[in-house]
């Protein structure tokens, strides 16, 4: 597919790219650290990933390949909007095949296929700022940041754990960058968390509406904070795959007939689809990996 | 022997409004000075000046830190003050809902200032948070509740407790038996001398309530437009005022 003439590439003007280049290599340069940017209009609603979007924008390239994901899907109507976007706007190659793809924007997960060098990991973030739950006023958190305050992470964690007698946060749980800043890693499971940490992909956080942009270069320490009493755990539902058999990936239950019939399959569909095509079969296709 | 605490010709006006002008004094450890005047007499603007709440205009505020010796806070760097406040130092303040996370259960509460400084051990916090609830009185029971289901009188002895877990050194209070009603009170104050007493705390109270210096302070000062106009032992001051002023306040009080 040609790019359509009425854009520049990718949508954004030349010099709009290069401010969001320049808040991404700020990111990149000082790991975890939320840097502030113009986010620009972009012709799609908040909360359709407009950070996600602007972030990709600044650094697809024409010999990319592109792929995008919606909590593991690449087929929700926000990922093929957000793809069509991008095949229109910049007229790259697009593919689901985690593997192959140079550029992944994603919402709320992380494949399970592990990422290699040379990969970009693009997060579409609605909340960047993790001490919002308890502290609203930007003011005092943007010191919180600076000044490494960050006992009030724990009190949430604490608060948690009283009342559910362990941490129940499941979602965007809070981690700490190279033993400095504290940061929300997007509402991806917990389970992904420790796929955070040493990954050998660049990973971008774009937030639209609040207007950040934070990074975690390649190989960066990445912890999930915990008590000592109560360690993080990367839970998952306890079942194999209904589809592909696998025991090892996150989830979705889903709803399978109208009869209340339910089923756990993998989030990632490219991955699930991968294994099936390999061969693996879960009990819902009657397969010999169910467990 | 060093003070605790050294207060030397602090200043701080407001434009042309003094709100308080060259106070000085020492603090020794263990001891509780109290700080009475009328509002507007520049009692609280002082007390904001000591616990780096505002910067005095002139003046100095030497501290005697655990680690340093005694540095003055006015200079000292904004992360060294605030890590002062949440470890050697402790700010009651009058409204309750001011110094509590009203959100955040009372352990949590309690807990905060742990964490804050690198408890990571939920056990122990919660074991020292009941332990703080019951010193102040309140039932263990309501560890998990939250702070808005308190009456205002646990509200303070919440904050109390959730100040003094970490065992500070510098208490500062601001009107701390304020707005609540006098049954209340005299509960509250019952408690303080208690905790007074036990830690051998060191405190500066403002306050315009003599019942409350009678009986916390062993030393108090006497705050008129910005000024100290009369400075001594609680009992001096109170049974044998010298200053004019000072005389109506205590003559006031005794008519009431
Ligand atoms: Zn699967």
């Amino acid at each position: 597919m040609t790019p359509s003439s009425e854009y520049n590439f990718a949508y954004l003007d030349e010099q709009t790219k290069r401010m969001i280049r320049r808040a991404i290599l700020k990111g990149l340069a000082i790991p975890g650290y939320q840097v502030p940017f113009a986010s620009r209009e972009m012709p799609m609603p908040y909360g359709w990933g407009t950070g996600g979007v602007q972030v990709s924008a600044a650094v697809l390239t024409p010999d990319d390949r592109f792929k995008v994901i919606d909590q593991g899907a690449d087929d929700t109507t926000n990922a093929v909007s957000i793809r069509t976007f991008f095949e229109r706007t910049a007229g790259v190659a697009t593919t689901t095949a985690t593997p192959v793809a140079t550029v992944i924007q994603t919402r709320h997960r992380i494949p399970e296929e592990p990422l290699t060098e040379g990969q970009v990991l693009v997060y579409q973030v609605p909340i960047p700022e993790p001490l919002r739950f308890l502290e609203p006023r930007e003011s005092e958190t943007r010191k919180m940041h600076s000044l490494e305050e960050y006992g009030l992470m724990h009190v949430k964690l604490y608060e948690d754990i009283s009342r559910h007698g362990h941490i129940a946060t499941s979602y965007a749980y809070p981690v700490k960058v190279e033993a400095r800043y504290v940061m929300d890693p997007s509402p991806i499971p917990k389970f992904d968390n420790p796929k955070l940490g040493d990954c050998p992909a660049i990973q971008l956080f774009g937030a639209g509406r609040e207007q950040r942009i934070y990074a975690l270069p390649p190989y960066t320490q990445v912890v999930s904070l915990d008590f000592e009493d109560h360690p993080f755990e990367a839970s998952k539902a306890d079942h194999p795959c209904g589809l592909c058999g696998a025991d090892d990936s996150y989830l979705d239950e889903v709803i399978v007939d109208d009869t209340g019939g339910r089923m756990f399959v993998c989030s990632d569909t490219d991955y699930c689809e991968g294994r099936q095509a390999a061969g693996h079969r879960g009990k819902d296709l009657g397969g010999k990996d169910a467990a | 022997m060093t003070p605790l605490i050294s207060v030397k010709d602090i200043t701080k006006s407001y434009g042309a409004h003094i709100g308080c002008a060259d106070v000085s004094f020492d603090l020794y450890p263990g001891e509780v000075m109290g700080i009475v005047g009328e509002s507007g007499s520049g009692k609280s603007t002082l007390l904001n000046c000591m616990a780096g709440h505002l910067r005095p205009d002139a003046g100095s505020v030497v501290f005697d830190t655990r680690g340093h010796g005694p540095r003055d806070t006015v200079t000292m760097s904004e992360p060294e003050r605030r890590m002062l406040s949440r470890t050697d130092w402790a700010f009651v303040h009058q409204h309750a809902r001011d110094g509590l996370r009203m959100g955040v259960s009372a352990g949590g509460n309690v807990g905060e200032r742990l964490m804050a400084v690198g408890a990571r051990h939920y056990g122990d916090i919660r074991d020292k948070a009941v332990d703080w609830l019951e010193r102040v009185e309140i039932d263990a029971g309501r560890v998990d509740d939250r702070p808005t289901t308190f009456s205002g009188g646990m509200q303070q002895r919440l904050q109390i407790a959730r100040n003094l877990v970490t065992g500070p050194r510098l208490v500062f209070m601001d009107e701390p038996t304020g707005g609540l009603d006098v049954s209340v009170q005299a509960r509250l104050l019952d408690l303080l001398r208690g905790l007074v007493r036990d830690m051998g705390l060191s405190a500066i109270i403002v306050t315009h309530d003599l019942a409350v210096v009678r009986l916390l302070a062993n030393r108090l000062m006497v705050m008129k437009d910005g000024q100290v106009v009369e400075n001594g032992l609680t009992d001096q001051v109170l049974d044998d005022p010298q200053h004019a002023y000072t005389q109506l306040l205590v003559s006031s009080v005794l008519q009431v």
